[in-house]
């Protein structure tokens, strides 16, 4: 589901237009343009709330926004792609998933 | 759709003063009273929604949570949302990092290990080549097969098989590389190899050693003492076979080229004679031999000292 920027506007209490604008001006939150509208997915909608929040709760200036952001894409990047690999060993008959359990180092040399 | 805010219940914006609101909720109140409204549902349903959103608004405490999205217009507590399902999920990859850290493709992260360990790795871009999986499956085959050699159909499900040809005089334990017949290829990569391990099980009376077979043949006394032409097996099947006269337990007798045929040889099949006289003995041949042995003393232990 996709909504507009009034739409989210009403939908995340405490978002004021400014505000979301420089966001979106600044490339934290990249929502998809259709005509003169800015067009919101989930993902999209879940950032502008956790953008609020590490403001609020953090008290982060614009300063130390991009740079948090920045450390959160990599961890979720690298958590998607271990997710795909996961997968992909999952897929493998048991003796491959087994050869792959006993090639892992253990932690302490990992 | 969004349910309205409180505010725009009350009509009134979301910084409105306490004494603001508590005017709007009066204003409001009076117009939808049920009491003023007799009969009329949707005015009534309206004062309970005003009523609603005053008790919210008019209690600092959750009006603060409200304002901080802790807790609905019904004043019901939110579940603490989280972006990770969100940026772990589908949609998740709009947000990848840029710069210096290149973590966009599964590939990328594969070739890490794939490609230093294969010498395969494509440059970026290119897309990740990289071999199959080899298989590893074990199978037995008899004696007389793995001396001779053949085909034999290993199935590895009921729609899936490998016939594999068994090389002649192929030993317990050998691996067989059938290539190609692995896990597919990643990215026109070829396919993995299938390995076989070969158990050769054991016969009850051939043996091997090395490309000869050697086997003990059971014979009467009467063959052994005046010869005889008898039927033995070989791995390719009976063969008849002259046992000299006088012939004793232990003699031993070639069959030529009756082993295994591998690398342009021949093995031979040797034979080793076993004299057997037969349960409990003939009394005939008992009788007959009290004579014979009063005549023909023999001492088969000299020399041995006792």
């Amino acid at each position: 589901m996709m909504i507009g920027l009034d739409q989210l506007l009403l939908q995340v209490v405490g978002l004021d237009r400014a505000e979301i604008v420089r966001w979106v001006e600044n490339r934290w939150v990249l929502p998809e343009r259709h005509g003169d509208n800015w067009l919101f997915r989930e993902v999209d909608v879940a950032r502008v709330e956790l953008i609020l929040e590490i403001r609020r709760d953090f008290a982060m200036d614009d300063e130390a926004v991009p740079l948090v952001l920045g450390l959160l894409d990599q961890v979720y990047s690298l958590r998607r792609q271990m997710a795909r690999l996961c997968r992909a060993v999952d897929c493998q008959p048991p003796e491959v998933r087994e050869a792959i359990h006993q090639a892992l180092p253990p932690r302490e040399q990992g | 759709m969004a349910t309205e805010t409180p505010y725009q219940v009350l009509g009134v914006k979301s910084d409105a003063s306490a004494d603001d609101i508590r005017k709007a909720y009066r204003k409001l109140a009076k117009q939808y009273h049920p009491d003023l409204n007799p009969g009329k549902p949707a005015a009534e349903a309206r004062f309970k929604s005003i009523s609603a959103a005053y008790d919210l608004l008019s209690d600092p405490e959750k009006r603060a949570r409200y304002d901080r999205g802790e807790i609905d217009e019904s004043g019901v507590e939110k579940p603490r949302y989280s972006y990770r399902p969100h940026a772990e999920g589908a949609q998740g990859w709009k947000y990848r990092p840029e710069g210096e850290m290149n973590v966009e493709d599964l590939e990328d992260i594969l070739s890490m290990f794939g490609g230093a360990r294969r010498g395969r790795a494509g440059r970026a871009g290119e897309g990740l080549r990289m071999p199959g999986a080899d298989r590893q499956f074990t199978m037995t085959v008899d004696f007389v097969e793995a001396a001779t050699g053949g085909r034999k159909r290993l199935s590895l499900a009921p729609d899936e098989w490998l016939d594999v040809t068994i090389p002649a005089g192929i030993e317990d334990g050998q691996v067989l590389r059938l290539r190609g017949k692995g896990g597919p290829g990643l990215g026109g990569g070829p396919s993995g190899d299938a390995l076989i391990e070969v158990h050769v099980a054991p016969h009850p009376f051939f043996r091997r050693d090395g490309d000869n077979i050697r086997m003990e043949l059971p014979v009467s006394l009467t063959e052994a003492v005046l010869g005889a032409r008898v039927s033995v097996p070989t791995i390719t099947g009976p063969v008849t076979m002259t046992i000299p006269k006088g012939s004793d337990t232990g003699a031993q007798l070639r069959l030529r080229g009756k082993g295994i045929h591998r690398r342009g040889k021949e093995g031979d099949q040797f034979v080793t004679l076993k004299v057997v006289i037969g349960e409990a003995g003939d009394p005939e041949l008992a009788s007959f031999l009290e004579g014979w042995a009063a005549k023909h003393e023999t001492d088969p232990r000299q020399g041995m000292g006792s």
